[in-house]
């Protein structure tokens, strides 16, 4: 399936393309932070009653039950908006590869970060965050509630791409081979194991053989995939 | 010299360069100076130029695909808002917040009334039909005043007083965040909040009343209840504008005008839970106190409802603000140095 994407103007005028964060990515974000606060404000209750306070626990010393339960309801219930309005995200983001950003592409205030996650309220209704999911999947750019009033989105973040640029332009100025076969090679190496053995055999040889014209087809013939792979690596430097 | 070929050249020419680019965008953004700011502005036209480039030369290729990704990451550090500073904060409390509330105002008038409208009809509910109490209060709420005893006696016997202004705080923040948060339902949610804490009032002093303790109630909210109820008031009035923006929106779209409304009233939460973190500790150290006679309660119950206006205003602010712009103004002059201007 297409990603969904957004096109804007960047502040040179050069257009951006985002890539909008369909109701996969965010729940999968929502459910790693789902897990980490709910660990977080259980480690705490462990750990208080661990320590002996919940044994003395009855009716008469409710002060005590607050010690042990007001601190995890503030780990469970102020996870999003304390993460979020200070670091402009979550682990849970983070790991889903998603990020906020404004509807201009840029980062969000902290004004817009408080007023997305006080609508968590009306997006986690009736249980579960199921308005907001329903939201998610039938508005334009798959945002909920929260995010339509604080003027925000979801977008796939793309570190990888980023790194793979350093990779190139290091391989384009210590490697004699051509900017389009050091490309080759590179995505080549990116997706192996995602190809179809003989196929990347295959791709592998004529790459080879490009590369280092001594090389004949005779004699990367009887080369394995492990060797083919090898080398491959070889001619790439890494 | 063939595309490929041009393509082939330009890359290796610039590969140095985009190598710099991506060890300076991964160094940390926090405390620039004036310099690398201007440093990183300039990097990103540099970005979006090769990206450019790189568009005509070689479209499809890896290396576009980089520039595209590093172009996103630079514009997202280069397009954030500023940090706050104490100055920008002082202008919030000292005008952005009183503004919204100087146009919220006939919303905030109205919701009283219906407040009072709600309270009056809960007393009249309770009077007339005693039984209905069981419908808004908890059982053991009910057992306690048919004992004689109301449910905030010896409160601060069972729970100390921080955390039991913790408790009430938070409880006093959700429902100001629920009362703006059901605006959403073109405004009718946030009546209906509004109404029905009134009605709730309303019910619990008629049902109090029946046993001779709508004094002790009276007593127990004295010092805190003005501010709490007007607070639920503002909170509502701004999730009326919430519902308002779209029924009516101001701008080409409903959702463009809904997110207007909600970046702008929204910052009264801010104000509101400020007043409630107030609210909650005299609730948690002053009312439940047997010690602090009803004089004194009513003297904080005022006093803490004038501090409420006059925040509310902008008036707490607006002098230390003056102070800070005069400040900020010598401090400019001081830095100028002496040009053409300066010599005349």
């Amino acid at each position: 399936m297409d990603r969904q994407q957004l096109r804007i103007a960047g502040l040179t005028g050069v257009e951006i393309t985002l890539d909008i964060a369909g109701a996969g990515s965010r729940s999968l974000a929502f459910i790693i932070d789902w897990h980490i606060r709910l660990l977080g404000a259980l480690a705490w209750f462990l750990l208080v009653s661990a320590i002996g306070i919940s044994t003395h626990l009855n009716a008469a010393t409710r002060s005590v039950a607050a010690i042990v339960i007001v601190p995890a309801l503030a780990i469970y219930l102020l996870y999003h908006p304390i993460l979020e309005i200070f670091t402009r995200g979550t682990p849970g983001k983070r790991m889903a590869g998603v990020r906020i950003v404004t509807r201009q592409g840029g980062t969000p205030s902290m004004g817009a970060m408080l007023i997305r996650n006080v609508f968590r309220l009306i997006d986690s209704l009736p249980f579960l965050y199921v308005a907001g999911l329903v939201c998610c999947l039938f508005s334009a750019q798959h945002v909920r509630i929260g995010d339509m009033a604080a003027g925000t989105l979801l977008i796939l973040s793309d570190v990888e791409s980023e790194a793979s640029l350093g990779r190139l332009s290091a391989q384009l100025t210590g490697s004699k081979l051509a900017p389009n076969v050091i490309e080759i090679v590179n995505e080549l190496l990116r997706r192996w194991h995602l190809l179809d053995t003989i196929r990347r055999d295959k791709v592998a040889r004529l790459v080879l053989g490009s590369a280092d014209t001594s090389l004949t087809a005779e004699a990367l013939a009887p080369l394995g995939d492990a060797e083919l792979y090898r080398r491959l690596k070889a001619l790439y430097g890494t | 010299m063939e595309p490929e070929a041009q393509a082939a050249v330009w890359m290796k020419s610039r590969a140095a360069v985009w190598s710099q680019w991506i060890a300076q965008s991964q160094s940390p953004s926090r405390q620039l100076t004036v310099e690398q700011a201007h440093h990183r502005v300039e990097r990103y036209r540099a970005i979006a130029r090769d990206l450019t480039i790189a568009r005509k030369l070689a479209p499809r290729s890896a290396a576009t695909t980089a520039l595209e990704s590093l172009y996103r990451s630079s514009h997202l550090r280069i397009d954030a808002a500023a940090r706050h500073s104490v100055s920008s904060l002082l202008r919030l409390f000292g005008d952005e917040i009183p503004e919204v509330i100087a146009t919220l105002r006939p919303t905030i008038l109205w919701l009283a009334l219906l407040m009072l409208v709600g309270a009056l009809t809960g007393g009249w509910l309770i009077s007339t039909y005693p039984d209905l109490i069981s419908l808004i209060a908890s059982q053991e709420m009910i057992n306690k005043v048919q004992h004689g005893e109301l449910w905030t006696d010896n409160l601060l016997s069972v729970t100390p007083p921080a955390l039991l202004s913790v408790t009430i705080l938070s409880n006093n923040i959700f429902v100001s965040i629920t009362a703006f948060c059901a605006g959403v339902l073109f405004g009718l949610g946030a009546f209906y909040i509004v109404a029905f804490n009134g009605l709730m009032l309303g019910a619990m002093f008629a049902f109090t009343h029946q046993y001779g303790m709508d004094g002790a109630l009276l007593r127990f909210v004295s010092a805190h209840g003005l501010v709490e109820l007007s607070v639920i008031c503002v909170a509502g009035a701004a999730g009326v504008a919430l519902g308002e923006s779209l029924i009516r929106p101001t701008l080409p779209t409903r959702l463009e005008s809904f997110q207007f409304a909600a970046s702008r009233v929204g910052r009264v939460l801010l104000a509101c839970a400020i007043l409630l973190i107030g609210c909650g500790l005299i609730e948690g150290f002053i009312s439940p106190n047997p010690g602090v006679p009803f004089l004194s309660r009513i003297v904080i119950g005022i006093c803490w409802w004038v501090l409420m206006l006059l925040f509310l205003s902008g008036r707490l602010f607006r002098q230390r603000q003056a102070k800070s712009v005069v400040a900020d103004a010598s401090s400019n002059t001081h830095s100028i140095p002496p040009g053409p201007i300066a010599q005349v």
